[in-house]
């Protein structure tokens, strides 16, 4: 479904990422993780838009979108979460939500229906009214989630969702990816630093490393690898 | 909201039997009030709801107020036709001010600074352009005050105050439903985070460019008015920074992006301004520039105490929605 090929970005120089290369296939869940630095959410927001790559190319149910817009690109079906989050802190939680689902609502009602059935699968809607300002961090990220759902996106782009949830929270948080996955066919590429989650819901994990995909894999054989143990486990660990 | 239906609709009520009991100073400080409140809530539909701050909104007043005032004085164009030609113009001109800033990324503070830019050489351009009478001032013939002349929009100080409140009361009709709609949730989301919003699949240069241009049309409209309810135009006057700054000062004290706080922040400042002149005035004591004083003041403890307006919390208290 979306094919990343021998993309490389530099900053003044620095490479954040340089020609790494993978892909989501349809229904897959693909976890991409390294150390901070790595250059995971570079890569996310060349796909998303936000920066073209200085060289290679992104294709998209095969179309090349590495020269759209944001916009472009949630329109082509990619939605995405902000990893520092952004809410529309005026509005509601509801009509953050409804911002979204107006990609493909022409009404406001249709818009509001479409809201708050993302924000009951997310365990939300008892807060729909309230301003977004008001939530706490992992309600936030969790708004970040509904927000980028209600665009109906093929494919979700996750930039650690996961990140200050507490294990419990976590684990809910993994059940609504999986069944989204399951029932509704929701491609997932996410980034994540939490392991449980990651070893829970990814079939494929992609690993970066100073820009380089250093290995990539099932879960189980990627932990196990030692390149990536040794940049990103530490040396000696246990999983 | 029902409670929202009969208070608005009271308030309307007295509005509309207002001529029978004002006197003609009364009447003229509504049609005032009233000319600024419509006006507030047109530039509000590009601050307030699309969050882009304009400086110079009396640049497309007065586009709008010469456009239709040259044609009637020159060619006899009554405003029916004139107002389709200040629109255009000021959409033009808005269009062209919104292509400019969002094609090339300006915003914020630079966005300001450039409505202020246009305003200004505006202004001074229709100062040496004589066939507008230059800074001398171009001066529509007045008319009979008691005659109603619909077809050229001459008539007496009513006919000029119905016909404002019914723009007030269509701009608020129509505010009201953008706000509801896929625009007024776009706006709002551009406003509030424009990078969130463009990720949600929000274009966002073209609903900018969209609020531009609703704005700048509905006060072109307002500038219509300006020119034929008041008869002359100065570009030292109609152009003046000031008069921006007074278009903003309604919404600003009534509550940014709401949809009453223009109406209110301009009956507010218009009346409070006005009855300490009359106060002062009539103890005896003429104070040039004290009105601005007040505004100042005003401005302050509202910028202290109710930063989002005086509307908000007054809705909470009457038991409003927004």
């Amino acid at each position: 479904m979306l094919r990343v090929d021998g993309i490389s970005k530099s900053f003044r120089g620095l490479k954040a990422v340089s020609q790494a290369s993978f892909e989501v296939p349809g229904g897959a869940i693909v976890a991409l993780i390294g150390p901070n630095g790595a250059g995971k959410t570079t890569c996310f927001n060349m796909i998303a838009g936000v920066f073209a790559p200085d060289s290679g190319q992104i294709d998209f149910e095969n179309r090349k979108i590495q020269a759209l817009r944001p916009d472009q690109v949630c329109v082509a079906g990619i939605g995405r979460t902000f990893q520092i989050v952004k809410p529309f802190a005026g509005l509601s939680v509801l009509d953050n939500v409804m911002v979204g689902s107006f990609l493909k609502e022409k009404t406001a009602s249709g818009a509001r229906n479409v809201a708050m059935a993302v924000l009951k699968k997310l365990h939300l809607d008892a807060k729909a009214d309230l301003p977004a300002s008001s939530l706490t961090l992992p309600d936030r990220k969790r708004l970040e989630v509904a927000r980028a759902l209600a665009t109906r996106p093929k494919l979700l782009l996750l930039d650690e969702v996961m990140a200050g949830l507490r294990p419990t929270e976590c684990d809910l948080m993994v059940e609504v990816f999986r069944d989204l996955n399951r029932s509704d066919g929701l491609t997932i590429l996410l980034i994540e630093h939490v392991m449980r989650a990651v070893m829970a819901l990814a079939q494929n994990i992609v690993v970066l490393h100073h820009g380089e995909i250093i290995a990539r894999g099932a879960p189980a054989e990627v932990v196990r690898d030692p390149a990536v143990l040794e940049c990103y486990l530490g040396e000696e660990t246990e999983v | 909201m029902r409670r929202q239906f009969v208070m608005l609709g009271i308030l309307g009520l007295l509005l509309l039997a207002l001529p029978w009991f004002a006197n003609p100073y009364l009447l003229s400080v509504a049609t005032l009030i009233l000319y600024l409140a419509y006006t507030g809530q047109a530039w509000n539909v590009m601050m307030g709801f699309a969050g882009q701050l304009s400086l110079g909104h009396s640049l497309y007043v007065g586009v709008g107020a010469y456009a239709s005032a040259a044609l009637f004085v020159h060619y006899g164009i009554g405003p029916w036709a004139g107002v389709l030609m200040s629109i255009a113009l000021c959409v033009a001109l808005g269009a062209a001010i919104g292509f400019l800033a969002f094609r090339f990324g300006i915003s914020g503070v630079y966005f300001a600074l450039l409505t202020i830019a246009f305003c200004e050489f505006t202004r001074i351009g229709f100062d040496h352009l004589q066939w507008t009478g230059g800074s001398g001032g171009l001066f529509l013939k007045v008319a009979q005050r008691d005659q109603i002349d619909l077809a050229n929009f001459r008539g007496p100080p009513a006919m000029y105050y119905y016909a404002i409140l019914l723009l007030t009361a269509l701009a608020l009709l129509g505010c009201y439903y953008l706000l509801k709609s896929k625009a007024g949730y776009y706006w709002q989301a551009i406003r509030e985070n424009e990078e969130a919003a463009q990720a949600l699949g929000i274009n966002t240069f073209r609903w900018k460019m969209l609020a531009v241009v609703i704005s700048s049309a509905m006060t072109a409209v307002s500038g219509v008015f300006f020119a034929f309810y008041y008869n002359n135009l100065f570009p030292e006057q109609i152009f003046h920074i000031s008069r921006s700054i007074e278009i903003i000062l309604g919404p600003i004290i009534g509550g940014v992006g709401t949809l009453f706080g223009p109406i209110l922040g301009a009956a507010v400042l218009t009346i409070v301004g006005d009855g300490i002149t009359e106060i002062l005035g009539a103890l005896g004591w003429e104070i040039p520039g004290i009105k601005q004083v007040f505004y100042g003041i005003v401005m302050l403890l509202v910028i202290m105490f109710l930063p989002h307006g005086i509307w908000p919390p007054l809705a909470r208290k009457l038991g409003l929605g927004k």
